[in-house]
């Protein structure tokens, strides 16, 4: 018992790019075990992705052919399956919205200890040592599972994607779902609506977060966007709220942007907006907190109150 | 129809703060009710407004001293509340997904919720794990990251909007019982009343140990155990403007200017 088995991730017809990482993060952790690194992927075009997850290090891809689409019923179930057949020491899923839907479920039915949004792995004698951020990344922890097995969930960028092909043996896995048990079922898909601006085209953005406190504060922001000729996003709570529409937002679950200049203004930086922005070219960072993630990757930043910062800003540019 | 909202007291950190072992010094440390779980409560109340749940009730799993914060779910609507707490629980590092899954369990074997509704993540540990595994261990559904929801008591079944990456919702039906973990944005939480926190102080708080709920102590050891923390490196060279608003600000505005920002 010292193999991975890694759970490919994939929507509508595509492999996501954390199933690349997936397999780097697998085969970093089969070297330390002294395992193989098995690869599963459930649901949809099985033989076309099997393919295309041959990469190197890979050692065996499972295919389950069972419906097209992601569904937590038949994730849990072929899971749990492929584990009482493989029985490897780790479970590795993305810590991807669909990875949150099934590996709590798997973990919880196998009896295995569960880690999640990892961004390192290592072993230690005996033990697992997973590195994660807490406090919304204000700090960094390490968490020891000392069992001998578990289920880990890796957030998305932290490993490289595996390249090249590899001569893993593809095989069909003999799953037996119990149609019974499947109590949900996906009808569709929708995309948020675009809306009149796009934030993506964009080669300035003034980006304004929660730090702006009050509605009515925007318009400083939206000031200072219009003196310097840029177009305003936002990080998530401005559009729960309601201040700015959908189309605005930055981040995991908004719009990916690389503008040439990124200004983070009242910004905390959680990892989920930063999926959304870290590709900026330049990223200038204005906020109270000189502890904010955000100033891990910001290129400049400004340690002030942004109601002092920004109408001089704005004043500069008038 | 009864609702189950779980309720989490988090701990909240200062701009600046110390590392003292494996925690944030408690001189750093304020507390505040979980972001997400605001949602969930918003959510169950407004069930109740619609005349499609009759009882919310709310669970912690904290110290005494989070009863504040539970009282602000009560003020809000909620009729009801439970506190899990032991001395068992007070020596525990890190509470880990499989621990709460089997405290909450027991507290759901006891109540019989029809709808169990969590928050997507605490904002402390973040471990975003406990609903999803609190389905299964009760041998219900769930739904994660649930960004808009439609009860149909009568069919039996929740109508929910899953909210993948990249702006892109999931649209699932399952049936019920289910545990649902609600995401923010999918409704405007309310501001509590005068009232509401006056009627909050007389609405009933169940405080429940191990023994009250069936509950092994050596259940909430867990296998994961925190070794250290520390502040995270930074990946770029920043710089850093120095001094007033207006000189930090105008070496802002001639670096843009460098970049082609104009005016
Ligand atoms: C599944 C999931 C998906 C998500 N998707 C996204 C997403 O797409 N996009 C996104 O942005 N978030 C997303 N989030 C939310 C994310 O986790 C954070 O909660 C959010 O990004 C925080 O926004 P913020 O930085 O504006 O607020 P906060 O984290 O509250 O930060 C506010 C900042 O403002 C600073 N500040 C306060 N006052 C001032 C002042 N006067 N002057 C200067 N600075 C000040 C503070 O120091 C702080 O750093 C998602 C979360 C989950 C669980």
């Amino acid at each position: 018992m010292s193999d991975v088995l890694a759970i490919a991730d994939h929507r509508r017809g595509e492999l996501r790019d954390v199933s690349y990482e997936l397999l780097t993060a697998g085969r970093d952790l089969a070297d330390e075990t002294g395992g193989d690194l098995h690869v599963a992927v459930v649901s949809g075009p099985v033989d076309e992705y099997a393919e295309k997850l041959d990469r190197e290090g890979v050692d065996a891809v499972h295919t389950v052919d069972y419906g097209e689409e992601f569904n937590h019923d038949v994730y849990t179930q072929a899971i749990t399956q492929l584990y009482d057949a493989l029985a490897p020491q780790y479970v590795l899923a993305p810590n991807s919205v669909n990875g949150l839907d099934y590996a709590p479920a798997v973990a919880n039915r196998l009896d295995l200890p569960l880690v999640t949004d990892v961004v390192d792995l290592a072993v230690d004698g005996d033990a697992l040592v997973a590195t994660r951020e807490m406090y919304g990344g204000k700090v960094e922890t390490t968490t020891e599972l000392a069992a001998d097995a578990a289920a880990v969930t890796i957030r998305s960028g932290e490993w490289p994607a595996a390249e090249g092909t590899g001569d893993a043996t593809v095989e069909a896995f003999d799953v037996d779902i119990d149609e019974d048990a499947i109590g949900s079922t996906v009808t569709g898909f929708e995309e948020v609506a675009g809306g009149d601006v796009d934030i993506t085209d964009a080669d300035v953005l003034v980006s304004v977060g929660r730090g702006i406190d009050e509605e009515e504060n925007l318009e400083l922001i939206f000031d200072l966007a219009e003196a310097m000729d840029a177009t305003v996003s936002s990080s998530r709570p401005i559009v729960d709220n309601g201040w700015l529409p959908p189309n605005r937002q930055v981040g995991q679950s908004g719009k990916v942007v690389t503008p040439d200049v990124y200004v983070a203004i009242g910004i905390s930086g959680a990892v989920q907006h930063v999926a959304g922005m870290k590709g900026s070219e330049t990223i200038v960072a204005i906020n109270t907190d000189p502890n904010a993630p955000i100033m891990d990757i910001a290129d400049y930043a400004i340690h002030d109150d942004l109601f002092d910062v920004v109408p001089a800003l704005t004043e500069e540019f008038q | 129809m009864k609702i189950l909202v779980t309720v989490k007291e988090v701990a909240t950190v200062e701009d600046e703060f110390e590392i003292d072992g494996t925690a944030i010094d408690e001189r750093f440390l304020g507390a505040d009710l979980n972001e997400w779980d605001d949602y969930a409560i918003e959510a169950a109340v407004q069930l109740q407004e619609d005349g499609i749940a009759d009882e919310v009730v709310t669970v912690t799993i904290g110290p005494e001293d989070a009863e504040q914060t539970i009282r602000q779910a009560l003020a809000k609507g909620a009729d009801r509340a439970i506190r899990v707490w032991d001395d068992a629980l007070a020596d525990v590092d890190l509470l880990d997904v499989g621990a709460k899954t089997e405290l909450l369990q027991a507290v759901v074997e006891d109540e019989d919720p029809d709808l169990v509704l969590t928050g997507v993540q605490s904002g402390d540990d973040s471990f975003g794990a406990t609903g999803v595994s609190l389905a299964d261990a009760i041998d219900t559904q769930w739904a994660a990251v649930v960004n808009d929801l439609e009860v149909d008591p009568d069919a039996g079944t929740a109508s929910v909007h899953r909210e993948l990456e990249g702006g892109v919702e999931e649209l699932t039906e399952i049936d019920l019982p289910a545990v649902l973990t609600i995401q923010t944005g999918i409704n405007e939480p309310r501001y509590a009343s005068l009232r509401g926190i006056r009627q909050a102080q007389r609405k009933p708080l169940d405080h429940q140990t191990l023994a009250d709920l069936g509950v092994d102590d050596g259940a909430v050891d867990g296998d994961l155990e925190l070794t250290d923390m520390y502040e995270p490196e930074t990946e770029t060279d920043v710089t850093v403007f120095e001094g007033s608003a207006e000189e930090t600000a105008g070496d802002l505005a001639d670096l843009l200017r460098e970049k082609g920002v104009e005016a």
